[in-house]
C-alpha cells in the first residue's frame, strides 16, 4: 500500500506522459493501421478564385491501386444520407443553422437576409453546409462550405476532388490523372481591398465580402475624447501566421460492425466537439459514433476545428464500409489548416496631458479567410474583452469586421484574438508616453488598476478575477536590472554603437478559462463552457480519473494525477488520467483557450473531494465512530483523539466497492462525476522585459534576454508551468521577428513549406529568465488560472518595442511585425532619409504605412 | 522494384521496395517502426532523423534502397540493457518535450551532436539542433537536456 508522504501540487513531478513519447511508443493517428484500411489522397486547387467549369476524375479511377474517386457532385448527397430527418446545415455545436435563422426570425427584430429558405423540403444543393458555430450576429453572411468543392473554388487549397487507393503512394500518383478545367476569377487577396468599392466578391451569392459587423461600447466615447488633452491615432498589423504543429493533421474513419457505428480517429483538440459536429453534418446518428484523440503531437489551435477532410473520411467509411485513412501532408497544412491573425487594427487613445486615459476606440478589420470556420468569426470578439488591458478608464468602444478574402480561412491560433489586443494596446501605450513625455513604465503605472483580489468591473463590461499590477511589474524591473540597462543604452547611444540597445515592456492580462456557458451564449458562440471529470477508487484502491479535457503537449496526465493524488492522499503513480475518447468520456468540453486547469483540473479536485466526502462517511461505520469525528489525512481516516482507530482511503474504496455493510441506503464503490461551470473566467496577468541588440548597419534583432514575471495563480507543476511560457513565449518572439503568411496577387501562399516560412529554431530563441509571484482567483477554489497562451500573449509587444526603443534615437517609432533586417534597415534608411528632407514629413515614424501594400505585395523581406 | 536488406535497431529485414521510397516510409509503413515521425517529407523539420551508421540522418531525405546494407538505428533501438539512453533520461528530468513528436528525432541529433561535440558550448547544441523544429518548447529545456547529459558524462570515459 503507497501512501503520499507530502503534497503533490506545487511540486515538479517528473511528466507521467514522458515515457511512451521519449522510447518512440506513442500512438499517434498515423501510427494507426487497420485490416482494410484504404488510403486518400485530396485534389487541391491551385487557383485562390476560380470557377470549376468541368471535372473528370474517371482516368484516376483506372490507376493501380485506386479503388475510388470522387468529385464534390459524386459525394453531394452523401454529406446529408437522410436530409429530411435531420437538419443538412450545422453551424457547429449546440444548435443546427436551420434552428438558429427560425430562431432570429422569430425574434422579430433581426432582418435575416442571404439565408437558404429553411422550410420545407428543400433540395440538397440548396442548403447552407458549413462549419461555423460562433455566429456573432443575426444578420452573419455565411458562405456554404462544401468538404469538397463543387462549382467554385475560393482558396488556393480548396480540395476538389478525391482519391481513394490501397496506399498513399498509389493515391497521391493517381491524383495527377484527374483532369479540371478551371475558368479563373479574380482573387480579393487583401482585407482592405476586400472591403474597397468594387472589390470583386469572394462569395457572388452573399453580395458582399463583408460576413459580419460585432461592436461592443461603455461609457461616454464621446465625451472623454472631447474632454482629452491628447489622442493618438495608430494602425498596427496583424500578420497572418501558420500555427505549423509539428505533427500534421490525420484522420482514420473505422465503421464498426459490432455496432453499425462508426469509430473516428482524428488528430485533433476537440473530441467531444468534433463527435457531435460530425454527427450531425455527416448525419450518423451521435451515439453510434466515438471519436477518439490519441496521442496529438500539437495543435496550438489548429486542431480545435472540425475539417473537411475528417468529414471525407467518415462519410467514405460509410460509403465504402472500411476504414479510411488521410494523413495531411506539410505542404497541405500550410494551406489547409486553419491560419492564425490577419487584422489590421485601427485603435486611439484619448487621455490627459498626465498620460492617464480617458478613452479607446478599436476598429478591426478580420480577416476570415473563404469560408467561415469553426471559431473563426469570434477570435477577433474573444480580443475585444482585452484590448484595455491592464488599464483602468472610463469609456470604450469596440468595432470588427470579419471580412471574406480568397486565403485559407482563419480561426483560433495559440492566444486567439488576445495576442492582437494585447499587441495594440501595449504599442499604443509607448506612443502615448512619447506623446505626453513619460518614461513607458511610469505611463503604464498611472494606468494600472490598485491591486485587487475580488471580480472588479473593466472597460470592456467584464470582469477580472484578480490582479496585482505593480508587484509583477517592480520585481521584473528588479530581474532585469532596468536602472543598468538604462545606462548601457545611454553609452550605446552616445558612443554611437552601430548596436543599439533596446528594453521593450509589455504588461499583459489573458482571459482564460473559457468559459461561463451563459456568458458563452451572450456571445453566441454555438458552445458551452463546463468540464466534466469522474473520480473513482477501483477495488484493489488505485484511482482512475476520467476527464473531459484534451490533452496534446499541456501534461494534464501528470497534473490531474497531482491534484487527485493530493485530494484522496494517494500515491500518484496510484493515478492514471483517462482522456481523449469520447466512449470512455462521453462528456467533455476539450482543450483550447487556457481552459484545462481552471475548468478541468478544478473539475478534477471537485470530483475528488466528493469521494473523499463519501469515504468519510463509510470510515464512520467502519469504525463505529461518528462522521464528525473522522480526521482524514495523507490518505487515512482517523477518529479524533484516537489515531490508533483509521482506516486507509484504499480499505474504504475496498468495502465500499465489495459493498457487504455500508451505511444505511449508501450506493456501493467510490466513484463521482461532477460538471462544473465556472462562474466566471480567470485573468492571468504579467510583465515582460525584451532586451534586444539592433545592429543599425544590417537590421538584425538579436533577443539578448528576456525577462518575465507571471502569474497565473497557484500552480500545480512548475516545470510544467514554465515550458508552457517558454513555449508561449517563442511563438510570440516568432511572430514578433520572423514569421508571416504571404500571398502573392494571384492568391498563391508564397510561403508555403518550411523553407520559406520561418519557424524559430534553437540558435533563434533566447533563454528565458522568468519568475513567478501568486494571485489566486476567486473564480474556482483552486485559485488557479491557466496559462497556456500568456507567453504567447504578452511577447510580440514585449519584442517589438524593444525594437524600436533601440532605434528612438532614429526618430523610428513603429516597426511591422516580423521585424525582420530588411524591416527594420529599411526603416533606418527612411528615418535618415527624412532627416535630410527626402522623405515627406507624413511618412513619420509609420514605415507600416509606408511600406504596407509593397509588403503584402512582394514579400521581399521574407 | 528492389529486393533491399538492412539491419534496424538490432533487427535483420529483408524488404521488396520501390526504389522511389523513402527510408522514413519503409520504416514506418514496411517495419513498422512508429517511434520515427513524419513531420513535413522535405528535409525541413526533422522529426524523422535515425542514425544510419551512427551518424545522424533525416530518413525522409535518404531512399529506402540507398540504406540497403546499412544499420539504421531509430529511438527505438537505443535503450540498453532494459534502461533509457541517458539522453532520453535527460529529456525527461529537464521538461525538454511537451507534445513529444518532435521529440525521438530531436533524442537522436542530440546523442549524434555530443558524439561529434562532446563539450559543446550552449550556442553550439542550438547551432547543432537547428535542423530540427519544435513548436511547444522554445527549445529552452531541449538545450537544458543535452546540457544534463553533458554534466553526467563529465569525468566519465568516453
Amino acid at each position: 500500500m503507497t501512501q503520499a508522504p507530502e503534497r503533490y501540487i506545487g511540486g515538479g513531478v517528473p511528466r507521467k506522459e514522458d515515457p511512451a513519447l521519449v522510447t518512440g511508443r506513442a500512438n499517434w493517428t498515423d501510427n494507426i493501421k487497420l485490416p482494410g484500411m484504404l488510403h486518400v489522397s485530396l485534389l487541391r486547387s491551385p487557383y485562390a478564385h476560380a470557377k470549376i467549369t468541368s471535372i473528370d476524375v474517371s482516368a484516376a479511377r483506372e490507376q493501380p491501386g485506386v479503388v475510388a474517386a470522387f468529385t464534390g457532385d459524386d459525394l453531394a448527397e452523401d454529406w446529408d444520407k437522410n436530409p429530411q430527418a435531420n437538419p443538412a446545415a450545422v453551424t457547429g455545436y449546440g444548435m443546427s443553422l436551420d434552428q438558429r435563422v427560425r430562431q432570429a426570425q422569430e425574434g422579430g427584430e433581426s432582418s435575416v437576409t442571404d439565408t437558404p429558405e429553411t422550410t420545407g423540403e428543400q433540395p440538397v444543393d440548396e442548403k447552407t453546409r458549413t462549419f461555423v458555430s460562433w455566429i456573432p450576429t443575426d444578420d452573419t453572411k455565411i458562405p456554404n462550405h462544401w468538404p469538397v468543392a463543387r462549382d467554385e473554388v475560393n482558396y488556393a487549397g480548396d480540395i476538389v476532388a478525391v482519391v481513394v487507393a490501397t496506399d498513399r503512394y498509389k493515391a497521391q500518383d493517381a491524383l495527377e490523372f484527374i483532369e479540371v478545367d478551371y475558368e479563373p476569377m479574380e482573387p480579393v487577396v487583401d482585407v482592405e481591398a476586400a472591403v474597397a468599392d468594387g472589390a470583386p466578391l469572394v462569395h457572388e451569392d452573399i453580395g458582399t465580402n463583408e460576413s459580419f459587423t460585432w461592436t461592443l461600447a461603455t461609457g461616454d466615447i464621446d465625451d472623454a475624447f472631447n474632454r482629452a488633452d491628447v489622442t493618438i491615432k495608430e494602425r498596427y498589423l496583424q500578420q497572418r501566421l501558420i500555427p505549423n504543429a509539428i505533427e500534421t493533421r490525420g484522420v482514420v474513419a473505422n465503421p464498426d460492425a459490432i455496432t453499425g457505428g462508426y469509430t473516428v480517429y482524428s488528430s485533433t483538440q476537440i473530441p467531444h466537439i468534433l463527435k457531435y459536429v460530425l454527427a450531425v453534418y455527416c448525419d450518423v446518428p451521435e451515439q453510434q459514433l466515438r471519436v477518439v484523440a490519441p496521442d496529438v503531437g500539437g495543435g496550438f489551435g489548429s486542431k480545435l476545428n472540425v475539417y473537411a477532410e475528417e468529414v471525407i473520411a467518415l462519410v467514405l467509411a460509410r460509403k465504402l464500409g472500411v476504414p479510411i485513412k488521410w494523413i495531411e501532408d506539410r505542404s497541405e497544412n500550410y494551406l489547409a489548416t486553419i491560419h492564425g491573425r490577419g487584422q489590421v487594427q485601427d485603435i486611439e487613445l484619448a487621455a490627459t496631458s498626465e498620460g492617464k486615459i480617458l478613452g479607446m476606440r478599436v476598429n478591426l478589420l478580420a480577416d476570415m479567410g473563404a469560408y467561415l470556420m469553426l471559431d473563426g468569426p469570434g477570435i477577433p470578439i474573444l480580443g475585444a474583452f482585452v484590448y484595455p488591458g491592464v488599464y483602468t478608464f472610463d469609456a470604450y468602444d469596440f468595432s470588427v469586421t470579419g471580412v471574406f478574402t480568397n486565403m485559407t480561412p482563419t480561426d483560433a491560433y495559440r492566444g486567439a484574438g488576445r495576442p492582437e489586443a494585447c499587441f495594440a494596446i501595449e504599442r499604443i501605450i509607448e506612443a502615448l508616453a512619447r506623446e505626453v513625455g513619460l518614461d513607458p513604465v511610469e505611463v503604464r503605472r498611472r494606468n494600472f488598476y490598485e491591486p485587487f483580489d475580488e471580480p472588479t468591473d473593466t472597460p470592456a463590461g467584464i470582469q477580472y478575477d484578480s490582479m496585482n499590477m505593480p508587484m509583477v511589474l517592480d520585481r521584473v524591473l528588479e530581474l532585469a536590472d532596468y536602472e543598468g540597462l538604462l545606462e548601457e543604452q545611454r553609452r550605446r547611444r552616445e558612443s554611437g554603437d552601430p548596436v543599439q540597445l533596446g528594453i521593450g515592456f509589455s504588461t499583459y492580462t489573458e482571459i482564460c478559462g473559457l468559459a461561463p456557458s451563459q456568458v458563452l451564449a451572450g456571445l453566441r458562440t454555438g458552445g458551452s463552457g463546463w468540464e466534466t471529470a469522474k473520480v473513482q477508487m477501483l477495488a484493489s484502491g488505485k484511482v482512475e480519473v476520467i476527464t473531459g479535457t484534451s490533452p496534446h503537449g499541456q501534461g494534464h496526465v501528470t497534473s490531474w494525477s497531482q491534484i487527485a493524488a493530493d485530494a484522496l492522499g494517494v500515491d500518484v503513480n496510484d493515478v492514471e488520467i483517462l482522456h481523449g475518447d469520447t466512449a470512455l468520456s462521453p462528456y467533455g468540453r476539450d482543450t483550447y483557450g487556457s481552459r484545462s486547469l481552471p475548468v478541468g483540473g478544478v473539475s478534477v479536485h471537485l470530483a475528488a473531494q466528493q469521494v473523499v466526502d463519501k469515504a468519510r462517511k463509510i470510515s464512520a461505520h467502519m469504525l463505529e465512530a461518528a462522521e464528525g469525528d473522522m480526521e482524514f489525512e495523507g490518505g487515512r481516516f482517523s477518529v479524533a483523539g484516537s489515531p490508533d482507530q483509521n482506516v486507509t482511503i484504499q480499505d474504504v474504496a475496498a468495502a465500499a466497492y465489495m459493498n457487504y455493510d455500508l451505511p444505511e441506503g449508501m450506493e456501493p464503490v467510490l466513484s463521482e462525476e461532477v460538471f462544473w461551470d465556472p462562474p466566471n473566467f480567470t485573468f492571468p496577468f504579467g510583465a515582460h522585459i525584451c532586451v534586444t541588440e539592433v545592429d543599425t548597419e544590417t537590421g538584425f534583432v538579436k533577443i539578448r534576454d528576456y525577462f518575465g514575471v507571471d502569474d497565473c495563480g497557484p500552480v500545480i507543476n512548475p516545470i510544467i508551468v514554465d515550458g508552457q511560457l517558454h513555449g508561449g513565449i517563442a511563438q510570440g518572439v516568432a511572430q514578433a521577428l520572423y514569421e508571416e503568411a504571404i500571398y502573392d496577387e494571384e492568391g498563391n501562399l508564397t510561403t508555403g513549406s518550411m523553407v520559406d516560412y520561418l519557424i524559430p529554431g534553437a540558435p533563434e530563441l533566447p533563454k528565458y529568465t522568468l519568475e513567478r509571484t501568486v494571485t489566486p482567483s476567486p473564480t474556482n477554489v483552486m485559485g488557479v488560472k491557466g496559462v497556456g497562451e500568456a507567453g504567447t500573449i504578452g511577447a510580440p509587444p514585449a519584442v517589438i518595442n524593444s525594437v524600436v526603443d533601440a532605434l528612438s534615437p532614429y526618430g523610428i517609432t513603429h516597426i511591422d511585425m516580423p521585424a525582420s533586417p530588411w524591416k527594420v534597415w529599411q526603416a533606418i534608411q527612411d528615418a535618415q532619409g527624412q532627416e535630410a528632407g527626402t522623405r515627406d514629413a507624413d511618412l513619420s515614424g509609420r514605415p507600416s504605412q509606408a511600406a504596407d501594400s509593397t509588403d503584402t505585395e512582394g514579400g521581399t523581406d521574407s | 522494384m528492389r529486393r533491399i536488406q538492412m539491419t534496424v535497431d538490432g533487427r535483420a529485414h529483408v524488404a521488396e521496395v520501390e526504389p522511389r521510397l523513402l527510408l522514413l516510409h519503409h520504416l514506418r509503413e514496411n517495419l513498422g517502426i512508429g517511434g520515427v515521425h513524419t513531420g513535413c517529407n522535405t528535409t525541413s523539420c526533422g522529426a524523422c532523423t535515425v542514425h544510419i551508421d551512427g551518424e545522424s540522418v533525416k530518413s525522409c531525405t535518404v531512399l529506402a534502397v540507398q540504406a540497403d546494407g546499412h544499420e539504421v538505428t531509430t529511438v527505438r533501438g537505443i535503450m540498453e540493457n532494459g534502461l533509457w539512453h541517458p539522453m532520453q533520461q535527460a529529456f525527461h528530468e529537464a521538461h525538454g518535450l511537451q507534445c513529444g513528436y518532435c521529440t525521438p528525432g530531436m533524442i537522436m541529433a542530440s546523442i549524434s551532436l555530443l558524439k561529434e561535440n562532446p563539450d559543446a558550448t550552449e550556442q553550439e547544441i542550438r547551432e547543432g539542433l537547428e535542423g530540427n523544429l519544435c513548436r511547444c518548447t522554445g527549445y529552452e529545456n531541449i538545450v537544458k537536456a543535452v546540457q544534463l547529459v553533458q554534466q553526467h558524462t563529465n569525468g566519465q570515459p568516453a
